[in-house]
């Protein structure tokens, strides 16, 4: 046995690999069988890896989820952001780049009207909890767009870490609301289309939740979704620490 | 397959470079758009591998592979994801969190309407 651990323990991302396989396969046959596949297997897959990450995370106590336990750290690696942004560029073989220019304005108008939404309902929020100066509150208002824009705009205006853990955990609880929520709503709000997958990654943003919520509805709509996602977060860290951050000291006196 | 590989790795890293560069000239730290212009890179030179009559075989199955590496890959992100933390982080960040998320919903609804509206 201790060869085996010994095993396990070298080769992490080869574990990762027959973990994720082996996950897929049992949730697969779970939705075809119990299920006639009304849940897809891969949004079955998805919710369970979130439900195994809070369990990796209450025993593991790190900050990687299932990847804190030592025999399951080759995750992170798997699902870590070089791989998981290479991936995301495969998948643009199967798109077409007449749709994405044909759809261009609209990508552009659901980035502004998504970054301005989601830092506004941050901040009112923030505001009802009892939040005052515009420091914290334009750090969580950062925080509501993405878990990557919150702690570089609470960097930029020195924020406590306090705040900033705060608003990477609102952009966590975002990530996966986003990834839960689009495979049941995707068709009340009809994200059938290119064209409706770039206006959802755009006002979503948060590339994590539109690439695995697309991932869960329809595979084929992640190339559209994640080329406005991707300018989301850039972008948010460009307005939210400048232009946001005036407006809202402005306000405040 | 490994020239596939290869052109896809090309157009990756050429576009984070693009989207560092623009990072840096917009004056932040992040990459703005880095695998947004990656993508676009990759489907131009997708066009010409194809006219060049390449795609099938040399180059198809290094990419397609990976496009198909997607979901798992995204499974793994979702196992490895804070997930205790953020719902342990207070009533702040599950309610900034999940309300903005549910009227974006809304809104994406509303403005899908207003750009198709025969349906």
């Amino acid at each position: 046995m201790k060869e085996l651990e010994v095993i396990l323990d070298k080769n992490g991302l080869i574990v990762a690999f027959l973990f994720v396989g082996l996950l897929t396969w049992a949730t697969d046959v779970f939705s075809k069988k119990a299920l006639n596949g009304r849940i897809p297997g891969s949004a079955l897959a998805i919710g369970l890896a979130l439900v195994l990450g809070y369990f990796g995370g209450l025993f593991g106590e790190g900050e990687q989820g299932l990847a804190d336990l030592s025999y399951f750290k080759g995750l992170s690696t798997l699902g870590g952001s070089m791989f998981r942004d290479f991936a995301i560029v495969a998948t643009a073989t199967g798109a077409s780049f007449v749709l994405i220019r044909k759809s261009g304005m609209l990508g552009l108008v659901s980035l502004a009207l998504g970054i301005g939404l989601f830092f506004a309902f941050g901040v009112a929020i923030g505001w009802l909890m009892g939040y005052r100066d515009a420091v914290s509150l334009c750090t969580i208002g950062a925080g509501a767009c993405t878990y990557i824009v919150g702690p570089i705009t609470g960097g930029a205006l020195g924020a406590s870490s306090e705040i900033i853990a705060l608003s990477i955990g609102t952009g966590v609880v975002k990530a996966i609301a986003v990834t839960m929520l689009t495979p049941v709503l995707a068709k009340w709000i009809g994200l059938n289309s290119p064209a409706a997958a770039m206006a959802y990654g755009g006002i979503m943003g948060t590339t994590s939740g539109v690439a695995a919520g697309l991932a869960a509805t329809d595979p084929s709509l992640v190339p559209y979704g994640a080329v406005t996602a991707t300018f989301y977060t850039g972008l948010g860290c460009l307005i939210c620490p400048s232009l946001f951050y005036l407006i809202l000291s402005t306000i405040l006196g | 397959m490994i020239k596939g590989l290869a052109l896809l790795a090309a157009c990756f890293l050429l576009g984070m470079w693009c989207g560092a560069i623009l990072g840096t000239w917009l004056g932040i730290d992040a990459n703005v758009g880095g695998v947004g212009f990656a993508m676009v890179f990759l489907l131009l030179s997708k066009e010409y591998v194809t006219n060049k009559g390449w795609w099938n075989g040399e180059f198809g199955f290094g990419l397609e592979f990976w496009n198909k590496l997607y979901i798992p890959i995204v499974i793994a992100m979702s196992a490895s994801l804070n997930v205790k933390s953020a719902v342990s982080s207070g009533v702040l960040a599950l309610l900034a969190g999940t309300l903005p998320v549910l009227l974006a919903f809304g809104v994406v609804k509303i403005l899908l309407k207003q750009v198709n509206p025969e349906k």
